[in-house]
């Protein structure tokens, strides 16, 4: 045995335990949920088969048409309201900010909520939208209304709204970092030969910013498309969304198969999703110097 | 370039054309519609959270205005609750647990990366950083399949195992940073004064990468006692925290859960400030 071999067995040693773990924990468990999505449900439970049934029932029955549907416009929406609030407080904190310590203190200040708690950042919303929430309160209290108003919460635009409220620091992560990244002096350049700021914004800092822009979208869009707390601690009767038709066909529906057929379409889009952004990020990343 | 229009088409007359005191009013209203904008976000961000803690306090069980008295009885009988208490017990087993785990498999796969020639380690790379990219009920359901199959209870183990498969991304991405930051010439150092592999990993390799790990370690263990779309799915009768808590929620508000969720949030921003501590001074040594 060489010292090569020694070390080249050290390696294939260390490689063991994760390399178990990776075919155990991540690789195995996607191909039975694969496998349960030809099953076939036979009242109570359900047996092993190949055939495409579920699938063929989710191209064919138009509810589930629709529920992806609302999932996607809902994720969509989320996805456009997050960057349009993310996004100018970026530029604000690294074009507008002069001061180096408020901006690192209001960076982390926008940041932070990203690690309160997830369920805590959906609960909120319920206090204060719900029907005997703050705002319901507020408005008994003032008089302007004798009872506590329905509209606030249970129906998509409060949904919207707690999404857009929880993904605000994911989509404005990443634009930061891009933005900060990208020189000064090139901004400054783009004054010099007479642009105006909005068309300097346009032609260089927008453009430079778009890998930002790309990975705080994609990340926005996929988590709120597969999400299913939010859509039950805020959403009403019309709110709920794929992951929510996925968990009941878990849960109480029973029905394994058509949860996980669903589930494989939910991942193939979300894949989609990742592997088309990662393509924009790779054709629109601009080298500098 | 070639493509685009000439830029004279924009040109801006700004400084020709406008007399002085205006273009200062005109930065000051643009300077004072910034900071409206931004005072509101942050809002936007925080007046919910400052809500949530303040009717933690509030002297009375329905959460209306006007404000009651200041009261910390929600916070008593929230952690004199045995089921709160058993929650967090839980919840602290699977987050210790999962974080062990996650170190421990992200040490090794990082170097395994770093080091290691192998097919299929782009695939593996891959692998290994998809679960925290996608929807936690994926990762949920396909575990849930998965120790179906086995004939597997639903536990802790299951719940452990499943925070670990999603958060030893984030091991894996802080530990390979940190190996890839070090000198290796320090190793070869240590190999050829005589150190055994295993000496020269706990004398020279670990204490270098020691900021990442406990850094990952903290951001792993906020991750996972707030877990709740995989646990969701496998967990039998044991309820972590966030379970519990998501149980009461689904039948409506009260002043205990703002109690315990305002020490979450406390307690949570105070691992995050540690966590970053550990992770910058890292960066900055190097």
């Amino acid at each position: 045995m060489t010292l090569r071999d020694i070390r080249r067995m050290r390696g294939l040693v260390l490689l063991f335990g994760p390399l178990v773990f990776v075919l155990a924990f991540l690789v195995v468990p996607y191909l039975i949920m694969f496998s349960y999505s030809f099953y076939l449900k036979t009242y109570p439970t359900f047996e092993p088969d190949f055939q495409f049934g579920n699938y063929l029932l989710i191209a064919t029955d138009p509810q589930y048409y629709r529920i992806f549907l609302r999932t996607f416009k809902i994720a969509a929406a989320v996805t456009v309201l997050a960057l349009l609030t993310a996004y100018p407080m970026a530029y604000f904190l690294v074009f507008v900010v002069q001061s180096a310590r408020w901006r690192t203190i209001l960076y982390f200040a926008l940041i932070l909520p990203l690690w309160m708690s997830y369920l805590m950042r959906g609960y909120i919303w319920k206090i204060i939208l719900g029907n005997d929430g703050i705002i319901n309160s507020f408005l008994l209290w003032v008089g302007v209304v004798d009872d506590p108003l329905q509209m606030f919460l249970y129906n998509q635009t409060s949904m919207v709204v707690t999404f857009v409220y929880i993904f605000i620091p994911f989509m404005a992560m990443p634009i930061y970092a891009v933005l900060e990244k990208i020189p000064k002096n090139l901004v400054e350049a783009s004054g010099d030969l007479g642009y105006s700021p909005f068309w300097t914004f346009l032609r260089v800092t927008l453009p430079l910013s778009v890998p930002g822009i790309v990975a705080g979208c994609t990340m926005t869009f996929c988590l709120t498309f597969g999400d299913f707390i939010t859509p039950i601690l805020v959403g009403g009767a019309d709110g709920s969304m794929i992951a929510n038709v996925i968990q009941s066909q878990f849960g109480v529906a029973l029905n394994w198969p058509l949860g996980a057929a669903l589930s494989i379409v939910m991942l193939g889009i979300v894949l989609i999703v990742l592997n088309l952004s990662q393509r924009v990020g790779k054709d629109e990343r601009i080298e500098i110097g | 370039m070639a493509r685009r229009t000439p830029m004279t088409t924009h040109i801006h007359h700004r400084k020709a054309t406008r007399p002085g005191h205006l273009v200062r009013v005109g930065k000051r209203v643009k300077r004072f519609l910034w900071n409206l904008f931004s005072c509101a976000e942050l809002a936007f961000l925080y007046v919910p959270v400052v809500v949530l803690v303040v009717y933690s306090f509030n002297d009375n069980s329905i959460m209306r205005l006007p404000l009651e008295g200041f009261t910390l009885r929600w916070y008593i009988s929230a952690f004199t609750n045995e089921e709160i208490l058993a929650a967090i017990r839980n919840s602290l087993i699977v987050a210790f647990s999962a974080t062990f785990l996650s170190v421990v498999i992200g040490v090794a796969a990082a170097m395994s990366i770093d080091r290691v020639h192998f097919p299929g380690k782009r695939v593996f790379n891959r692998i290994i950083l998809l679960p925290i990219a996608l929807p936690g009920i994926i990762t949920g359901i396909t575990l849930l399949s998965f120790f179906r199959s086995l004939d597997m209870n639903m536990t802790l183990l299951t719940v452990i195992l499943g925070h670990t498969t999603a958060l030893i991304s984030i091991s894996v991405t802080q530990i390979l940073a940190s190996l890839q930051r070090f000198n290796r010439r320090l190793e070869e150092a240590s190999a050829d004064l005589g150190a055994r592999p295993l000496d020269t990993f706990f004398s020279v390799t670990l204490p270098n990468i020691k900021s990442a790990i406990i850094g990952s370690a903290l951001m792993i263990f906020t991750l996972s006692f707030d877990e709740i779309p995989i646990t969701f799915f496998l967990t039998g009768r044991d309820n972590t925290l966030p379970m519990y808590m998501y149980s009461v929620m689904r039948r409506g508000i009260t002043p205990e859960l703002n109690a315990v969720g305002s020490v979450i949030i406390a307690v949570s921003f105070v691992l995050l400030f540690t966590s970053i501590y550990f992770l910058t001074r890292d960066k900055k040594h190097k």
